[in-house]
């Protein structure tokens, strides 16, 4: 599965060369496959032996007193005494070993710290079907959340645009690494998503605040019908011409080119949703133009359709307990993430992901699942802690069309692990060790002496200089 | 400093000894049979420390024993804590519960008073609804008590009006006793929230406040045309200002950046205002000029990103470096869903603690030190006798986060365990269930 995900990334590696040497009217005409590459690198580290610690998988198996070797950027063995060889040795006895946590739903960097006016890029909020947008464009490499999220066991994020619009543009999954671009965070290979907003928001930023269309719910659904009615059209011409391109290619519409790719697969579909009924008239839409809802977000009444929801193999991205704050996210229960995931239907069992949308919440997301667990079990459900990690890992993954190279932990897998302080599943545990493609992240006993944001670089400069005064 | 200790002034005191009376009066409206809690872990947050098992005895409305070896009287009702935890209700701080429902439904949110030509003179009291939703469901995880306060910041004035302290009991407290005390705590804001507000700059913001604190200093004179919203006081908004100046009213003010804290001080000295810093992202930075002044300040633990420029220096373990310079303090949740979820503060207490503070003092964080703060440590906050029975019993360590609350009384009524989430699960869970069973 790894070297089929590889061999794609070097099929659109090539064609993009191909395109950046002009290779013709044809091509430049068309569509480039990647017109913004990922230059992520991975820092070169030897190889890392965690030895004697509790491994839960994200495949709901929980490993005890077991070894995990990370060399080459992947996880190599998994077992019981390990040979060191010449790997680092960390000694991780009566701690927890996890999948690097994958948010699904974060704003960091384009609604990033310090919330200005300068910064805050998440919404083009100027029409409500926009899916010409990336919200890479947007992003703040120097948002000085990245790091507190690292902090928190973060590995991976999909960064989306906001919910202003019916549809607010192209999303990215990134690797949670300290840049100076976002081309140099980029998930290498992994599909962008499109982000779609139902219910409250749209309508009242355009309708009632702007005075146009959509005003209403139905003017809401009216609006992804027609921007998929016109995306429909647009696929078929490019396909044919794709297919016998011969003569004038047809014209080329950055709208269009996004919404032509979810029809084709090629883009994920990521839903801001909260109320059930509004969620099964987004499958209903999403079936009349056959793609496919990888995840609702925030879906505050998923448990009301768990079933259906597993049914359409559509997880629900949620929080633990957030509620209140709108109409329409004023049914929560704390049983919304467990009762999700207990559904059962014949196309496959449910899906829950906890996720952020959030810099503080994301720094914690161990604790959020940690809750909603706990409700599930006083409710009656059964949820070991190595089936509830998968919310964290394994089933973001999925959603994010990721799964094939991290989640979990199994040989051949890039090294995206945290080792914690203990049980991920309390208050008081932190993330000792974070790897990102086996080079080590985030060392919490070592902390780095000035902040990875240059943005925050030289804040604390007369502070520091005073401290050193003091001393003797 | 040389401002005099407000907490000893004469009229405070009496106030103070009215409030208690008050709130023992309402408690003792309550049966007047004895329930007995018994072989739980008690943490009283007062000098008994932690009695591992012990005895808890509510007698109308008040905690009438606590400790290892206190006889049962015959008759009374049993609650066996075998394995629980036992500790004072959550007091929090900050928030504005019974205020509002839904924030984006306006129909049902009073916290900001956008457009109106009153500012000090809004009270809380005048909207609180016993009734609110959110009640329920934060007191079945173990709030007992809040401070409700209006919103400050842009579209309000300077001063945001005047808070209450309420009883989580809502509807179901003994007549009079929902409300513990109205007008509790004054509210304004200074730093980057306030700028918009009377002018564009801090300092026109603090000129404004002085402004403002010299009217209703010399009875409502009126000292020049002004530019400012806040300059047009009204007689109502002066006469709501007098007990500020007076000390009887503690002012929180909102300041965040260090220098805004600083000059949220000088006013203090200048007005001898009793001052509480609320916010406070930048407290670490001034913790001696806090400790001095003994100003107290209600912070979240938990913000280590600088949210705005006025935080640019947050720290995650503040707290520590408050209490190491002897400021006094209570955690507050500063997340925007603080008040639906003003159930999370034990969270926030227990982050606290995974970044190295205390644990024993965490708790003491969301119980005493918030009653200590208003006044209120004499009747609530701990499980001494003599106190006001808040009590919640937990199925563990209370600042777990897998951790929830079994049993839950105010004013020594146990309260029911159910609000309108919990019947929502209820009505849900049959349908999960039954899937289960095709």
């Amino acid at each position: 599965m790894i070297r089929t995900s590889i061999a794609t990334a070097l099929t659109v590696a090539s064609v993009t060369l191909l395109a950046a040497c002009g290779s013709g009217q044809k091509s430049s005409a068309a569509p480039v496959a990647d017109p913004f590459p990922s230059t992520y690198t991975v820092p070169t580290s030897g190889p890392v032996l965690i030895r004697g610690a509790t491994v839960l998988t994200g495949l709901d198996t929980r490993l005890d007193d077991t070894d995990v070797l990370l060399a080459d950027g992947r996880i190599k063995a998994v077992g019981k005494a390990l040979a060191a060889g010449d790997a680092t040795v960390i000694e991780a006895k009566g701690r927890t070993l996890t999948p690097g946590i994958i948010d699904v739903h974060s704003h960091l960097g384009v609604y990033p710290s310090p919330g200005v006016w300068a910064t805050s890029d998440g919404n083009e909020a100027t029409a409500p079907t926009t899916p010409d947008v990336w919200a890479e464009h947007s992003i703040w490499p120097q948002d000085p959340g990245f790091q507190t999220a690292r902090a928190g066991g973060i590995t991976s994020m999909e960064i989306l645009p906001g919910s202003a619009n019916l549809i607010g543009g192209r999303g990215v999954v990134v690797k949670n690494v300290p840049a100076t671009t976002y081309q140099a965070m980029l998930f290498p290979g992994a599909k962008r998503s499109v982000k779609m907003a139902c219910g409250e928001n749209p309508k009242r930023v355009y309708g009632r605040d702007g005075g146009r269309a959509p005003s209403t719910g139905m003017g809401n659904v009216a609006g992804y019908r027609a921007a998929f009615i016109k995306a429909t059209a647009y696929r078929a011409k490019w396909d044919a011409w794709n297919k016998e391109p011969n003569g004038t290619p047809p014209d080329r519409d950055l709208a269009l080119d996004t919404l032509a790719d979810v029809l084709r697969g090629n883009i994920t579909v990521q839903v801001h949703c909260y109320r059930a009924d509004q969620m099964v008239t987004m499958l209903d839409v999403a079936k009349e133009f056959g793609f496919r809802i990888a995840a609702f977000h925030h879906a505050v009444e998923a448990y009301k359709i768990a079933n259906e929801l597993a049914e359409a193999q559509t997880c629900g991205a949620l929080w633990a307990d957030w509620w209140g704050f709108k109409l329409e996210a004023w049914d929560a229960i704390r049983e919304n993430i467990a009762f999700v995931d207990h559904a059962k239907a014949k196309a496959g069992p449910g899906c829950a992901i906890v996720h952020s949308d959030d810099p503080n919440g994301i720094q914690r997301l161990n604790q959020e699942a940690a809750k909603a667990m706990a409700a599930g079990r006083r409710a009656g459900l059964t949820i070991p802690e190595e089936h509830a990690i998968a919310w964290l890992t394994r089933n973001p993954a999925k959603a994010i069309g990721v799964l094939d190279q991290v989640g979990t932990i199994e040989v051949g897998k890039q090294a995206d692990v945290v080792l914690w302080s203990g049980n991920p599943f309390s208050v008081y545990t932190r993330a000792d060790l974070v790897w990102i493609d086996g080079a080590l992240r985030l060392d919490r006993a070592h902390p780095p002496a000035t902040p990875d944001s240059d943005f925050l670089l030289g804040a604390d400069v007369d502070d520091v200089a005073a401290t050193a005064g003091d001393a003797p | 400093m040389t401002r005099t200790e407000p907490m000893k002034s004469r009229t405070r005191q009496l106030t103070l000894n009215l409030i208690a009376a008050a709130l023992l009066a309402g408690a003792g409206a309550a049966s007047a049979a004895v329930t007995a809690i018994r072989n739980a872990q008690v943490m009283t947050v007062a000098g008994a420390g932690t009695i591992e098992r012990g005895t808890v005895l509510i007698r109308n409305g008040r905690i009438e024993a606590v400790g290892a070896d206190v006889a049962i009287p015959e008759g009374a009702a049993i609650i066996d804590g075998s394995g629980k935890v036992l500790t004072p209700g959550i007091f929090v701080a900050r928030s504005e519960l019974g205020l509002k429902e839904i924030d984006a439904v306006d129909e049902t949110n009073d916290v900001a008073s956008r457009q109106s030509r009153y500012t000090a003179a809004l009270d809380v009291t005048d909207a609180l609804n016993p009734r609110s939703a959110l009640l329920p469901v934060n007191r079945i995880e173990g709030v007992t008590r809040t401070l409700t306060a209006p919103e400050t910041g842009k579209g309000g004035g300077l001063f945001a009006g005047q808070g209450a302290i309420i009883s989580l009991a809502g509807a179901l407290a003994e007549p009079g006793a929902f409300v513990v005390r109205p007008r509790a705590a004054m509210f304004a804001v200074l730093g980057e929230q306030a700028k918009g507000i009377a002018g564009t700059s801090r300092t026109s913001s603090i000129a404004a406040f002085r402004e403002a604190l010299e009217e209703a200093k010399s009875n409502g004179l009126r000292l020049g045309s002004g530019l400012s919203n806040d300059a047009q006081l009204s007689a109502l908004d002066i006469e709501a200002l007098r007990p500020v100046l007076t000390g009887e009213t503690p002012l929180v003010i909102t300041a965040h950046r260090a220098s805004d804290i600083l000059a949220a001080l000088k006013l203090a000295d200048d007005y001898r205002l009793r001052l509480i810093i609320s916010g406070a992202t930048e407290a670490h930075l001034v913790a001696k000029e806090l400790a001095a002044a003994r100003v107290p300040v209600l912070i979240d633990p938990t913000r280590n990103l600088p949210a705005q420029f006025e935080g640019l220096h947050a720290r995650p373990d503040s707290a520590l470096i408050l209490r190491k310079a002897g400021v006094v303090f209570a955690f507050v949740d500063s997340d925007d869903k603080g008040t639906h979820n003003a159930r999370n503060l034990r969270q926030v207490a227990g982050i606290a603690v995974s970044c190295g503070y205390p644990k024993d003092q965490a708790l003491a964080a969301i119980t005493l030190q918030p009653a200590e703060i208003l006044g209120l440590s004499t009747v609530l906050g701990s499980i001494e006798a003599g106190k006001i029975a808040d009590l919640v019993l937990w199925d563990g360590d209370p600042l777990e986060v897998t951790t929830a609350a079994t049993a839950v009384w105010i004013d020594g009524v146990p309260m029911p365990m159910i609000s309108r989430q919990t019947l929502l699960r209820d009505r849900y869970l049959q349908r999960i269930k039954a899937a289960d069973v095709k």
